[in-house]
């Protein structure tokens, strides 16, 4: 009778606990491989900075959703004046930051004009640069007067680097972010991993998480142990070459998204020979987007023809322009003067997608007459050599930053290229917020860069997620390098 | 014995001082600015230029240098351009995993291949020493990031019975701290097991012929006290000096090894800060390191006169 008793005592405890695990998780462990330099994020242009704080920690009037678009976020409604210039946002009210302290139209003026000033070191400081006043009208209203009007001034409230700080808070940030998410930052175990935690103030709706930890771990052949036993339940961004090990397993979902990472084969504009157009368009036929998406990104990613995301609404399809054409390739070459071919050099970044890719286009320049001598750098040097000094033939990287076509209208940037035509769309764009007419001088843009052969447009950075197939709410693709956690929870 | 130690002490400073125009040499001769580093693709020259004054890189090579090298000396070893943390907060909380770390292999180490070498020693030629020492060639040849992940995959994934990696930090608790240690403790420590085992093997089977080690026998001492008492003690200065060796590789030459275990060590730092041209953390650490190697020596040299007698007396 004894025994019954004690068996039975032991079937409850069971049970009970049993129904303890049935309640679903609320904290989650994400993997990062590169760890933030420093928890600010205006100031600061590494990418770990956003994956860890952006709409977690830190607000900014706008953001941007999963998809790229653009949401009111700490602003909850605004109004456009008629000639564009003047923006008048609507704040939330009832907001907190994090150490106590209210969030009002002071703050907006004081982040802005913070991140403008003469002295400021913002990475991304020319998203502000069209904003000519910011004035506080009530704590709860603030309005901004831009110089001239801006297309895309409320996709750029969006970013990381314009999110909203105190400035009791300001300065320190940098180890103790303050902002106003659903998040708060609770401690940063340096190289090991950094900890936010559910804010009780947050002003939206609240989070399913109650903890998040941001795990540290720069080596790919550890990542998948590391999910296997379950230390971490989530990489947002996994190596594509390990996808084969965890992809069959029920237990972990393979998530395949896109980026806004344009990889291009970089050409020297001003350079000889590349100066001629004709040696532009034959390393453009001699490359095969395939062979190289095959082997240096593990078959994922998508082709371009030019400096636009295939996600994108102004996306325009340009790589039937320049097909894989070894002939073609040739006799353009021969049409130069070049018939036996040249040298020239081919710096590579440490990414895999650029020392992997640089061997297979290495290898399909050099069947077309042109023998490329790789030489790989460090970023330090890359940065150094290439794109400062512009001490460079042909170089890989990919192009992270959202929407940024721009860049080629940029003087003295490092592709070198200058075209007054590109240069004007571009200057019109600028000027222009309605969404058609943005979409269609985009397309003219990238049609113009893909006739110029620029740069060789070789394919779309794929987002390779894997994460525990309990788990829901991450982000598939990746509009801007951040790991929003705000709707992820756990299913059971 | 003190003239010898005074005249090794001056030979350390010199040492020192030489090594401290080197890393600074060295890391001003490195391409790549620390300041574009930070503020990515997409900011002006000019705004490069701001931030380059305000981390105070515009400054003379000179002035620079010696502004180090005070710090140095008055124990401050500068900011840290990307964490912007003191150097000092950096490296005490690094080496809060790489001592411990270093410390358990070094143990680990020397418990498996004394005992190794005596038995492979003892038993010269026969089957034992073969299979002893064969399994030491396996252990050298081995790369230890290879029998990382083996040992991962055994004991974190299959059987669960200590994470993958990861440090939880002294606070999270001494048992956590040191399961997450013991893995990388071992997969350091064997490698350096298989080198230390065949160095004591060889210093053991010079000494065991030795006339003195006859005659101990000769007395009517058992194998096994000669072995341990006179035998032991004699081949130790070898030993030792391959475990000074080794322990300096250990503090910082572990950067595989904390990759693959994501530990938060010395060698991480090191490395992340050479990329990112942090370069008061390098010049710093480096620093340390070379201060740290100096100061093992030192102790290598002080405990050969210990277990042998006869250095005490020369100079």
């Amino acid at each position: 009778m004894k025994l019954w008793k004690t068996i039975l005592a032991a079937a409850v405890l069971a049970l009970a606990a049993g129904s303890q695990a049935f309640a679903a998780r609320t904290d989650l462990v994400i993997g990062i491989t590169l760890e933030p330099p420093h928890l600010d994020p205006t100031a600061g242009a590494a990418a770990a900075i956003d994956e860890v704080l952006y709409a977690n920690v830190f607000e900014g009037l706008t953001r941007i959703g999963p998809n790229g678009e653009v949401l009111p976020d700490l602003a909850e409604s605004w109004a456009i004046s008629d000639d564009g210039k003047v923006y008048t946002f609507k704040l939330h009210t009832g907001v907190k930051f994090h150490d106590g302290t209210d969030f009002d139209a002071s703050d907006v003026k004081f982040s802005l004009d913070r991140a403008r000033a003469d002295n400021s070191v913002n990475a991304q400081k020319a998203l502000f640069a069209a904003i000519d006043t910011v004035d506080v009208v009530d704590p709860a209203t603030v309005k901004v007067t831009l110089k001239n009007p801006q297309g895309s001034f409320l996709y750029n409230m969006g970013w990381g680097d314009a999110v909203i700080v105190a400035p009791e808070s300001a300065d320190t940030n940098k180890e103790k972010p303050i902002g106003t998410g659903p998040f708060k930052f609770q401690s940063w175990a340096k190289g090991s991993s950094i900890t936010l935690v559910k804010s009780d103030t947050y002003w939206g709706a609240p989070v399913s998480l109650d903890k998040a930890e941001f795990r540290i771990v720069p080596d790919a052949a550890a990542a998948v142990p590391a999910l296997l036993s379950g230390d971490i339940q989530a990489f947002p961004f996994f190596d594509p070459d390990s996808v084969a090990q965890v992809k069959d397993d029920p237990r972990f979902k393979v998530v395949i998204g896109s980026t806004e990472g344009e990889t291009i084969l970089a050409i020297n504009n001003k350079k000889q020979p590349f100066d001629k157009l004709e040696v532009r368009q034959a390393i453009a036929f001699a490359l095969d987007r395939k062979a190289i998406i095959d082997g240096a990104s593990a078959g994922l990613g998508v082709p371009i023809g030019s400096h636009m995301s295939p996600a994108s609404k102004a996306y325009v399809d340009l790589t039937g322009l320049y097909p894989h054409n070894v002939d073609k390739a040739k006799e353009l070459l021969k049409q130069a003067g070049f018939e036996n071919g040249f040298k020239a050099t081919l710096k590579l970044p440490p990414p895999s997608y650029a020392r992997l890719g640089g061997e297979i286009i290495a290898s399909q320049l050099r069947d077309v007459g042109i023998d490329l001598e790789i030489i790989p750098v460090e970023w330090a040097q890359w940065l150094d050599q290439v794109f400062t000094k512009k001490d460079y033939d042909l170089t890989i990287v990919s192009h992270t930053e959202p929407n940024d076509i721009d860049i080629y209208s940029r003087k003295d940037y490092y592709f070198n290229y200058d075209n007054p035509a590109f240069d004007k769309i571009i200057a019109e764009l600028n000027l222009t917020s309605d969404d058609a007419k943005r979409n269609t001088l985009l397309g003219e843009a990238q049609k113009i860069l893909a006739d110029d052969a620029v740069v060789g447009f070789l394919y779309e950075l794929p987002k390779v997620g894997v994460w525990d197939a309990k788990l829901q709410g991450l982000w598939e693709n990746a509009p801007i390098q951040a790991n929003d956690l705000t709707k992820v929870k756990w299913t059971d | 014995m003190t003239a010898y130690l005074l005249k090794r002490l001056a030979i350390a400073i010199a040492t020192l001082i030489l090594a401290s125009m080197v890393v600074f040499a060295v890391l001003e001769i490195l391409p790549g600015d620390p300041a574009r580093l930070m503020l990515g693709l997409n900011a002006s020259a000019e705004q490069v230029e701001l931030l380059r004054n305000q981390m105070g890189l515009n400054a003379p090579l000179v002035l620079r240098y010696l502004h180090w090298v005070g710090g140095l000396l008055s124990l401050d070893f500068g900011r840290s351009y990307t964490y912007s943390v003191p150097v000092i907060d950096l490296v005490r909380e690094r080496m809060a995993v790489s001592l411990p770390l270093a410390l358990i292999a070094l143990a680990l180490s020397t418990i498996i291949a004394i005992p190794v070498g005596l038995y492979s020693a003892s038993r010269r030629g026969r089957a034992g020493d073969t299979i002893a020492m064969g399994a030491a060639q396996l252990g050298v040849a081995v790369p230890n990031f290879w029998f990382a992940l083996m040992l991962i995959y055994l004991f974190a994934v299959w059987l669960r019975l200590v994470p993958a990696g990861g440090f939880p930090g002294w606070g999270a608790g001494v048992w956590p701290a040191l399961k997450s240690l013991l893995l990388p403790a071992v997969a350091l420590a064997l490698p350096q097991a298989a080198i230390l085992a065949r160095v004591a093997r060889s210093a053991l089977i010079e000494v065991l012929n030795e006339d003195y080690i006859r005659t101990a026998r000769a007395k009517g001492l058992p194998y096994r006290a000669v072995l341990w008492r006179h035998a032991l003690r004699n081949a130790m200065i070898p030993v030792l000096t391959i475990l000074g060796l080794q322990f300096a590789f250990l503090l910082a030459g572990t950067i595989i090894i904390e990759n693959v275990f994501y530990l938060p060590g010395l060698g991480r730092l090191v490395f992340q800060a050479i990329t990112q041209r942090d370069l008061v953390v390098v010049e710093s650490i480096v620093m340390l390191l070379v201060v740290a190697v100096i100061a093992v020596n030192l102790v290598v040299d002080v405990s050969y006169a210990i277990v042998d007698p006869r250095l005490r007396g020369r100079q």
